[in-house]
């Protein structure tokens, strides 16, 4: 089975009167993998709900695979939307919740669940309630591979797991995928762990779309510039300058949007440091709202 | 890894293409497959790809149905013809031009040069 291509327009989600999305329009391609950047709040969580139809759309349209998935059951058993809370029956041990997802997802593999908990070390004995939190986030990481569903979306699952556990997570998630490939959404606040792993990045901001792009075009489109001041500033001119830092007479600026290279060459050949932008700090910079210090 | 600002399927081109100029690949030899490439770097599959596809593409690698990915024959002497040409333009002229900021001479730069001893003894030395 090949993964679903997602799209929306113009869509929105309202809790109440309260809006938390505005007219979200995306384009996600198949057999990818996506990733959902946004600071807290900025509507992560609602869109995924709403990809995976937990919510109504207050507004605009929802396609997976070309469906409206909302109360779409043959379309919903191959959407699969790992959230931080679990979506667990408490009381049951993790070996009767994997059956029941067996059950419940044509696609799900049981025998690659029980050899994923053996490798995260948990004890398919143990209920599902007195799990720390480190091994609920491990076993919604197990849930989501093994479901090999057609739409997986993991929301923020690897937070709470530690260092260790996360990087066995990124490695059976690239081993899966390319035996497997599907469609794969990672939303994150953390993002200089998973950056690499990402094929497109989707940027929510205050509910919009604040960027979409493939990752790659991504770290081109910035750069940051190192050196005298005032040199500096004459090589950023006309450029758009997201992030500004000061270090004595040293001055680091963050230019972002389409970069002239050759601009770019001939402040490096003026002695100016060009280096590359993590997307972590691109983030920051798009997604700060404060006023941008220094001068 | 990947530090630069450069697409990272192009830096996993260079480094390839770096290993075959170094010897520490030789013709012939099995490069890793993309899956292989992907889990070690914890990178996308398809990056991985995209970087092979370009070496594909300039004659670097070649590939075997259903077994892999291949060092092409002739690569490193393909690989240096190309480098050969670029050396004086992206890798001399940056270091004349802060050999100049620093008030070096040319006679000082020869002098140098002629330090290293035969440059072409050196290659042939090396194991």
């Amino acid at each position: 089975m090949n993964g679903y291509p997602v799209r929306t327009e113009g869509l929105g989600m309202s809790y109440g009167r309260t809006p938390a999305l505005h007219s979200i329009s995306l384009d996600l391609a198949p057999d990818r993998i996506h990733g959902l950047l946004g600071r807290n709040a900025a509507g992560k969580t609602t869109l995924l709900s709403g990809l995976a139809a937990l919510r109504p759309a207050s507004a605009g349209t929802i396609l997976i695979g070309g469906q409206d998935p909302f109360e779409n059951e043959r379309l919903m058993e191959h959407i699969c939307l790992i959230r931080e809370s679990g979506d667990f029956i408490p009381d049951r041990r993790l070996s009767s919740n994997l059956r029941y997802l067996q059950l419940a997802r044509p696609t799900f593999d049981l025998d690659y669940a029980e050899s994923l908990l053996e490798a995260f070390r948990l004890d398919p004995r143990k209920r599902a309630q007195t799990l720390s939190r480190g091994q609920a986030s491990a076993f919604g990481a197990i849930a989501g591979l093994a479901s090999r569903a057609p739409l997986t979306m993991f929301d923020e699952v690897h937070l709470g797991m530690d260092a260790p556990s996360r990087q066995r997570f990124y490695d059976e998630l690239l081993k899966d995928f390319v035996e497997h490939p599907r469609t794969i959404i990672l939303s994150s606040h953390l993002i200089s762990e998973v950056e690499h792993l990402l094929e497109t990045v989707t940027i929510l901001h205050d509910g919009n779309v604040l960027l979409a792009d493939e990752a790659d075009a991504l770290r081109t489109r910035g750069a940051t510039l190192t050196g005298p001041s005032a040199l500096v500033d004459q090589h950023a001119d006309g450029q758009t300058v997201v992030g500004l830092r000061d270090l004595g007479p040293t001055r680091q600026v963050t230019v972002f949007g389409d970069l002239d290279e050759e601009s770019l060459r001939s402040a490096q050949a003026d002695g100016i440091q060009v280096g590359s932008v993590p997307l972590q700090d691109l983030f920051i910079h798009l997604t700060n709202d404060e006023p941008r210090e220094g001068s | 890894m990947f530090e630069g600002r450069e697409p990272i399927y192009h830096q996993i081109a260079e480094a390839i293409r770096g290993e075959i100029l170094s010897g520490a690949l030789a013709e012939e030899d099995q490069v890793m497959s993309t899956t292989q490439y992907a889990t070690t770097y914890r990178i996308n599959p398809a990056t991985a790809a995209k970087a092979f596809a370009e070496l594909v593409d300039e004659g670097v690698l070649y590939k075997r149905r259903g077994v892999g990915m291949f060092v092409a024959p002739g690569a490193a002497a393909r690989l240096r013809a190309t480098r050969r040409a670029a050396f004086f333009t992206e890798r001399m002229d940056p270091v004349i031009r802060e050999a100049a900021l620093l008030g070096l001479s040319t006679e000082d730069l020869t002098a140098y040069l002629a330090s290293q001893g035969d440059l072409e003894q050196t290659t042939k030395e090396r194991p």
